[in-house]
C-alpha cells in the first residue's frame, strides 16, 4: 500500500547531499492518515448505528413476522410482500401519496414560479417582507401547524368557514375534515401552503444564476418584459425546473407530520396516505387498532422507499443533465 | 407596478394568517377564541399559558425538547466538521470506500428505519433517557452537511498548512486553530439545518416516548394534547405558540442562513 503512494515531486534528479530523505516523509503521511482516520471515527460510529444498521434491518425485518413484544421475529419469506400486493388498504394509501404528489406538485411549482419571478423583479417593493411571510410556513414544526390548522379549518366557527359564510360565499359551514370527500384535498392544500416557499426559495436560488448582463443587452435592444421572459428566463431556467420538480415531488411523499397531526389519516381512512397507513400498522396507533405488524410495516415501507429511490435516481439524472447544459453555456459565454 | 405589490402583500396577510388567529387564540378566553376573526384581542390573557405550561406539561416538554436540539447541534456539527475535513482536504487509504458508503447512503432505499431504530435504542438502554432521542436525532444521514464542509475545505489554500506545519503545528492545532475558525458561514449553515430537523421532528420522538410520556417534545407534547384536552382551545393555542415561538425568532434573527441551507440543499 505504502509503496504504491510514492510521494510526488521527488523526481530522478542526481541525488543532492541535501535531498530529503524518504523515510521522515513516509512517517508524516503515516500520522497525517492516522489522524484522518481518527477524524472519521465518530461519523463511522454514529452512522453504523444510526443510519447504516437501520437500513439493513428494515429489510431483513420486512421478511419477518413480528409484534414486537418477543426479542426476535420469525422469518416468513416473502409472505409480507404477497399480503401486500393484495392489500386494498395498502394500495388505497399508496394511492392517496400519490394523489399529494401528482396534485401538490405542479401548483407548487408553477405558482411559486410565478412569485419568485416577481420577487426576483426590480418592480415589485417590499421584497425580503414578501419573501419572509412565503418562507416562514416552511420553517415550523409541522406537527404544530397540523394541530393549529384543524381549528382554523374546524367546521364550527372555524375562521376559514366564518371568513367565507361573511362573504356570503357558503350559507353552512364547510366540512373541512370532517367529511371524507373534501378531507383529503384539505390536507393536500394545507401540505401546499406549508411548504410552497421551499420551491419558491429553490426557484429564486435558480434565478440569480440568471447573468444581469443577458438583461441589461435585452433592455438596450429594447425587448418588452414578456419577450425577456420567454427568450431569456425560461430557457436558462429549464434545466433547474426538472430538479425542482424532482426536489417538491420527493418532498410530497412525506406528509406524515402533518397528516398525522391534523386528521390521523381519518376521517374513515380518507386521508391515510402510505406513511400514516405505515405507522398505523406498526404501532398499533390506527382507527381500527389490533395487533401491531412490524414486519408488515417494514416491508410496506421497503415497497415504498423503492419508489423514493425510483424518484431520486431520476433526480441525480435531472442533476447531471442540468451539469451538462450548464457546461455547454459556460462554454458558449467563453467563446 | 404597485398592483402586483399589494395583491403580493394581500396574499401575504392571508398567508400567515393562521398564525396570527393562533396567537390572537392563545391570549382569549374559551369565550372569545371563535368569536370573530379579528386577530387583535381587547384583553390580553396569560393564563392559557400558564395552564399550558403546568397543567399540559408544556414546561416539561419545551426543556426536553431545547435538551434534544442543542445536544444532536453540537454532536452532529462536530462530527460533520471533522469527516467533512479529512474528506476535502487530505487523500488516504479507503477514501473511495467512505464516499461510496456516503452514496449508498443515499441511493438506498429507507425502507420504514424508524422501527430497527426503535429496537436499537431499546436494546441499547437508551430508550429511558432523553439521549436515545438526541442520538438517534443527531445520527441520520447529514450528506448534504458534510458535502458542503468537504466542499468548502478543499477550495481553501494548502499553503495555510504548510506554513504552519514549518512552525511545529501538529494535525488538531492546524484544524482547530486554522481551518476550522475560517469554516464559520458553513457551520452556522449547518447548525441551522440540524436545528431545523430536530425542533420540528416528529416520528422519531413519538415513536420513542410511546411508553415515557415524560420524554416528550414539543411536537409530540402538543400532538397528545389535542387528544386529550380537546376543548380547551385556550390553552391549545398557547401551547402552539410556545411550540413555534422559538423557531420563528430563530428564524428571522438568522433569515439569511436559513434562506441559504435551503438553497444549499438543492445544489446538494
Amino acid at each position: 500500500m505504502a509503496s504504491i503512494t510514492a510521494s510526488r515531486g521527488t523526481g530522478r534528479q542526481p541525488a543532492a547531499a541535501t535531498a530529503p530523505r524518504p523515510r521522515p516523509k513516509q512517517q508524516q503521511r503515516r500520522g497525517i492518515w492516522f489522524w484522518c482516520y481518527v477524524f472519521m471515527l465518530p461519523a463511522a460510529v454514529l452512522g453504523a448505528l444510526f443510519t447504516f444498521y437501520p437500513m439493513v434491518m428494515s429489510w431483513v425485518i420486512s421478511f419477518m413476522d413480528w409484534n414486537g413484544f418477543t426479542a426476535h421475529g420469525t422469518f416468513i419469506g416473502l409472505a409480507n410482500y404477497r399480503e401486500l400486493i393484495g392489500d386494498s388498504m395498502f394500495w388505497q394509501a399508496f394511492g392517496r401519496s400519490m394523489i399529494f404528489m401528482v396534485v401538490g406538485t405542479p401548483i407548487r411549482v408553477v405558482l411559486s414560479l410565478l412569485v419568485a419571478i416577481a420577487l426576483n423583479s426590480q418592480i415589485v417593493r417590499c421584497r425580503p417582507a414578501i419573501r419572509t411571510f412565503f418562507f416562514l410556513p416552511v420553517i415550523t414544526t409541522a406537527a404544530v401547524v397540523g394541530v393549529v390548522m384543524s381549528f382554523v379549518l374546524g367546521s364550527y366557527q372555524g375562521p376559514v368557514n366564518t371568513l367565507l359564510m361573511a362573504l356570503h360565499l357558503t350559507d353552512s359551514p364547510i366540512e373541512f375534515l370532517a367529511d371524507p370527500r373534501t378531507a383529503i384535498w384539505s390536507v393536500v392544500g394545507v401540505q401546499i401552503w406549508k411548504n410552497f416557499g421551499m420551491t419558491m426559495i429553490y426557484w429564486l436560488a435558480a434565478l440569480q444564476t440568471v447573468p444581469a448582463e443577458l438583461y441589461d443587452a435585452a433592455r438596450v435592444d429594447g425587448a418588452s418584459r414578456i419577450a425577456v421572459l420567454r427568450h431569456i428566463t425560461v430557457p436558462l431556467l429549464l434545466p433547474f425546473a426538472l430538479v425542482i420538480i424532482v426536489l417538491t415531488a420527493k418532498e410530497n411523499l412525506h406528509a406524515f407530520a402533518l397528516v398525522q397531526s391534523m386528521t390521523a389519516g381519518g376521517p374513515f381512512f380518507s386521508t391515510q396516505v402510505i406513511e400514516v397507513y405505515i405507522y398505523q400498522t406498526a404501532f398499533a396507533a390506527g382507527e381500527t387498532g389490533g395487533q401491531p405488524r412490524l414486519g408488515y410495516a417494514s416491508a410496506a415501507g421497503c415497497f415504498f422507499g423503492v419508489v423514493t429511490l425510483v424518484i431520486a435516481v431520476f433526480q441525480l439524472y435531472a442533476v447531471k443533465r442540468v451539469n451538462d447544459l450548464r457546461g455547454q453555456l459556460g462554454k458558449g459565454r467563453a467563446a | 407596478m404597485t398592483l402586483i405589490t399589494g395583491v403580493l402583500l394581500l396574499i401575504c396577510a392571508v398567508w400567515i394568517y393562521p398564525f396570527l388567529w393562533n396567537l390572537s387564540a392563545s391570549v382569549k378566553s374559551p369565550a372569545e377564541v371563535f368569536d370573530g376573526l379579528n386577530p387583535f384581542p381587547s384583553v390580553v390573557r396569560l393564563d392559557n399559558y400558564v395552564r399550558a405550561w403546568t397543567d399540559g406539561w408544556m414546561g416539561r416538554y419545551f426543556l426536553n425538547t431545547v435538551f434534544i436540539t442543542f445536544f444532536s447541534i453540537v454532536i452532529s456539527v462536530t462530527v460533520t466538521a471533522l469527516i467533512g475535513y479529512v474528506l476535502g482536504r487530505y487523500a488516504f487509504p479507503g477514501k473511495k470506500v467512505v464516499i461510496a458508503l456516503f452514496a449508498v447512503s443515499v441511493f438506498m432505499p429507507e425502507g420504514y428505519t424508524i422501527i430497527p431504530s426503535f429496537d436499537l435504542i431499546h436494546t441499547l438502554h437508551l430508550d429511558n433517557s432523553l439521549w436515545g432521542i438526541t442520538l438517534a436525532e443527531a445520527g441520520g444521514a447529514h450528506v448534504v452537511a458534510v458535502l458542503l464542509f468537504a466542499g468548502f475545505f478543499r477550495q481553501l489554500p494548502g499553503e495555510l498548512e504548510e506554513v504552519a506545519r514549518v512552525d511545529g503545528a501538529g494535525f488538531l492545532r492546524i484544524f482547530a486553530r486554522i481551518y476550522l475558525p475560517l469554516a464559520k458561514p458553513v457551520t452556522a449553515t449547518a447548525i441551522i439545518l440540524q436545528f431545523m430537523a430536530s425542533w420540528n421532528s416528529f416520528l422519531l420522538p413519538l415513536v420513542l416516548t410511546l411508553s415515557r410520556p415524560d420524554l416528550r417534545t414539543l411536537a409530540v407534547g402538543i400532538y397528545s394534547f389535542q387528544g386529550e384536552h380537546q376543548t380547551d382551545f385556550g390553552a391549545m393555542a398557547a401551547a402552539s405558540a410556545i411550540a413555534l415561538i422559538p423557531i420563528v425568532v430563530v428564524f428571522l434573527v438568522l433569515q439569511r442562513y436559513f434562506v441559504e441551507s435551503v438553497a444549499g440543499a438543492m445544489k446538494g
